[in-house]
């Protein structure tokens, strides 16, 4: 916030007004008052109100964060349960030999590998930015315009590979162990297709550990966005933090972690009220009857 | 006319270093309205027979040889036949109603779906033909429980809605595999009737895989003996019983403890170690209490205990009282029995004796002292070293990790620090030797054993620190019956020559009444009667004893 030039008085005075002189417990009570009232104080570096700035790129960060997961979701659920229904497929062994690429190579060399691919050899696709955005007035969208999309679909697929990778695996494993079940033997032993099998009753169970590990992965591609941000150059949330880091910018870096916090602690609150809906076993518990 | 015929039925598991054959040869016929018994122990390949049927044997396991005749057609050739077959006309029951249902689909959806599969009818029709099979197997408000989730039903409730689920496309063949091993004896004998009323109103032929002789005596015509794959025998059920031709029937029906009568000991015919036919108790050298005092050992005076179903808020209408006011005495050098279904509260009042859950009210005595009242761990470890217990399930009870030796010695060890480790092996070599276990046992890990091995193994761990009490809770359980025997006989043994006293628990009667001088019935935590093994038999007081007496399969039910 100081030049090279400002005197050492004008240092203090400074130090004075943004409280850095009061000792430490005082600071800190400050800082916990004011953001339970939602105010993070300023920026040092941008001189703008923090909560402003991160209202300004939580939309980019939520679109790039909803279509990842999405991606993770759904891909990873297919091909999981793809793997797990035909374990000894050439097929399987493929999917699980490049799901072990995604777990082992880390998310800056796969954006890059992209960026070069997509964007330099075949520029196809843009290698930075969030293309056209159009502003609704509380959000502004990347989805509704062509360049727009065209630019989310190297970040987010970058971003949701190791998640990908992780629910292919978590997927594989519970449908394995549930087509071994007595109930699955049982739905055979009555005729039971096994397209209804696998995907009516053997699905369904498997589904209720995977939605546990995915929300609170959906909170980890959250924080996990500040590399993708970073190398495709995204307006979002994890790039204003890694600019804040290089500044020292601390009123911005504690409201990111405040901020991060808050979305891990919605995440699993959300999953245990599904849980609510999913598993009749805590809908009605304790509601046996003898005989 | 016979209606499916089993000829020359071979099965064989390829593995990577051997072949297993787990049937051989094997030829049955069973006939409509018939129930036929398939008995053997575990590993057998009773169950494997019954898979082969429906043409679900667990990989890698294949039919090598023979074939299956259902009226005309061979239903093992073809996998397209089967598949139709399954549910249609062949109807499967398994043992666990626990987990032989989807739990995240209510029972009605399981139903439909399984009639909508095989009968060409929309969903209400669906529904009604649903309903009333639930009807039919006894499950009351059928309406209502249609729509209900397998877990708000009970165990034995579930198994009716497994039969339900069986039979729902009136199949002719039932297979009914260990149908009602999980479950206690007062459902146990209503599961029965209800197969033997189907079979008799559906001409149903039906296959009863069992390794309860009792089941078999009292539920099937003609009974089938295997062993390790191979059919030992196979008639009437009574002849089978009353007059078996090989040594194997035999030995399995002499292993049965007796429900009409106390024996002395177990005969057994073939031994499962043969290395150690004497009965050679070589830790009676050691043992520093050998002489009884006429005495109760153990007082149990209004004992309690309720288990809160929440941890923050004492609300006494969540609580469950587990044990509610039992009183019993002990007397040294004796065994007692605790008999009660599960959930009545034994395996509870056991835990409070060994002192692993603190009662919520009540005292316990030990040789006169409140073991309640003592809150010193240090003071504690005196009585703990004169408690020691025996688990039912062998396979869990014992560290997997640990040596057998090194099993042995940790409660040595622990209640004599200063042992020297010449006389800690020979001390844990003669407790292997008094429970009929070779030396070169000690240095092998738990894995490397049976199931009736492991339970020596735990025997002796538990008498290694000279305990004047043994608790077992269900020792025998998960044996099978000719394994029980001879566990049994070596607790007898034991008891005798080192004068333990035994509090012994149970479901089942007739095994507590071979090893039982005096028996408690239980029922949801509360006392039904206390009385002398022969009394409590011959003339029970309480109505639930009677029940219990009355509703316990028996196998001497087949001289009738």
């Amino acid at each position: 916030m100081v030049g090279e030039e400002t005197s050492d008085e004008e240092r203090a005075e400074l130090r004075e007004t943004l409280g850095l002189t009061d000792p430490i417990h005082i600071q800190f009570s400050r800082f916990v008052v004011n953001a339970s009232k939602g105010e993070f104080g300023i920026s040092y570096q941008l001189r703008r109100p923090v909560s402003e700035l991160i209202i300004e790129r939580l939309p980019a960060t939520i679109e790039l964060v909803l279509i990842s997961a999405l991606i993770a979701l759904v891909s990873g659920t297919l091909l999981g349960v793809y793997t797990g229904i035909n374990r000894k497929g050439f097929l399987s062994d493929f999917i699980l030999a490049v799901s072990l690429l995604g777990v082992s190579l880390p998310t800056f060399v796969i954006g890059i590998l992209f960026i070069y691919l997509f964007a330099v050899i075949l520029g196809v696709l843009p290698s930075f930015g969030r293309g056209e955005v159009i502003d609704l007035g509380f959000w502004s969208t990347g989805l509704l315009t062509i360049s727009g999309l065209k630019a989310i679909i190297l970040p987010s697929v970058t971003l949701s590979l190791f998640q990908m990778t992780y629910i292919i695996r978590l997927v594989r494993a519970e449908m394995m162990e549930i087509l071994q079940t007595d109930y699955i033997k049982f739905a055979r032993a009555r005729g039971i297709s096994e397209k209804s099998i696998n995907y009516k009753h053997a699905l369904k169970n498997g589904l209720i550990p995977v939605i546990t590990i995915a929300g609170i992965n959906i909170g980890t591609l959250v924080a996990f966005s500040i590399i993708t941000e970073t190398v495709f150059q995204w307006p979002g949330m994890g790039f204003l933090f890694i600019q804040a880091v290089q500044f020292v910018d601390i009123p911005i870096m504690s409201a990111y972690l405040v901020f991060i916090a808050f979305v891990f602690v919605m995440i699993n609150f959300i999953v245990d009220i599904l849980y609510y809906f999913i598993d009749p076993r805590i809908r009605v518990k304790g509601d046996v009857t003898s005989g | 006319m016979t209606f499916l015929k089993i000829n020359n039925l071979s099965i064989e598991y390829k593995m990577r270093k051997e072949t297993v054959n787990a049937a051989k040869n094997i030829n049955i016929d069973i006939n409509k309205g018939e129930i036929v018994g398939l008995v053997g122990e575990s590993g057998s390949g009773k169950s494997t027979v019954a898979n082969a049927i429906v043409n679900l044997i667990d990989e890698p396991g294949k039919i090598s040889n023979g074939s299956i005749f259902m009226g005309d057609t061979n239903i093992s050739e073809n996998q397209e036949t089967i598949i139709q077959y399954r549910g249609k006309k062949i109807g499967l029951i398994f043992q666990d109603p626990q987990t032989s249902l989807n739990p995240i689909l209510t029972i009605g959806e399981q139903l439909i779906e399984t009639i909508q599969t095989h009968l060409n009818i929309n969903t209400d029709e669906a529904k009604n033909r649903a309903i009333n099979l639930l009807k039919e197997v006894g499950i009351k408000e059928a309406e209502k429980r249609f729509s209900n989730y397998p877990h708000q039903f009970s165990g034995g409730m579930r198994q009716r809605v497994v039969i339900s689920l069986a039979l729902c496309c009136e199949p002719e063949l039932l297979i009914a595999d260990e149908p009602t091993t999980a479950l206690d004896v007062s459902i146990q004998s209503q599961i029965l009737e209800l197969i033997k009323k189907l079979t008799k109103e559906r001409n149903l032929a039906v296959i009863l895989i069992t390794h309860d002789m009792g089941v078999i005596a009292e539920t099937t015509d003609r009974v089938a003996v295997m062993k390790n794959g191979d059919l030992v025998e196979i008639g009437p059920t009574k002849q089978v019983l009353v007059e078996p031709k090989e040594k194997y029937t035999k030995s399995l029906v002499s292993s049965v403890p007796p429900t009409n009568k106390k024996i002395s000991r177990f005969t057994i015919i073939e031994k499962e170690n043969l290395n150690n036919q004497n009965n050679n108790i070589k830790i009676l050298n050691r043992w520093s209490k050998k002489s009884i005092v006429d005495q109760n050992l153990v007082k149990i005076q209004n004992l309690s205990k309720s288990f809160d179903d929440s941890f923050f808020t004492e609300n006494t209408k969540n609580s469950v009282m587990a044990v509610d006011d039992v009183s019993f005495d002990i007397k040294e050098g004796k065994s007692f029995g605790l008999v009660g279904e599960s959930g009545s509260g034994k395996t509870t009042i056991a835990k409070m004796v060994v002192n692993l859950f603190k009662p919520s009210s009540g005292d316990i005595f030990f040789d006169n002292v409140n073991v309640t009242k003592i809150k010193k761990n240090k003071d504690l470890l005196k009585f703990r070293r004169q408690i020691q217990m025996i688990f039912q399930d062998p396979f869990s009870s014992l560290n997997g990790r640990l040596k057998v030796k090194e099993i042995i010695a940790e409660p040595i060890k622990l209640h004599n620090p200063n042992i020297k480790s010449m006389d800690l092996d020979n001390y844990i070599y003669d407790l292997l030797e008094s429970v009929e276990l070779s030396q070169q046992s000690a240095i092998r890990y738990p894995h490397e054993f049976s199931g009736g091995q492991r339970q020596r193994i735990s025997i002796a761990r538990a008498l290694a620190t000279q305990p004047r009490l043994l608790v077992c809770d269900e020792p025998t359980s998960a044996l099978d019956v000719s394994i029980q025997a001879q566990i049994l006989n070596l607790l007898k043994d034991l008891q005798e020559q080192l004068n333990l006293t035994i509090l012994f628990i149970s479901h089942d009667l007739p095994v507590v009444r071979q090893m039982c001088d005096k028996i408690a019935v239980l029922k949801d935590g509360k006392l039904c009667e206390v009385s002398e093994t022969e009394e409590l038999f011959k003339n029970p007081k309480h109505n639930y004893t009677k029940e219990l007496l009355k509703l316990m399969p028996k196998i001497e039910s087949i001289y009738n």
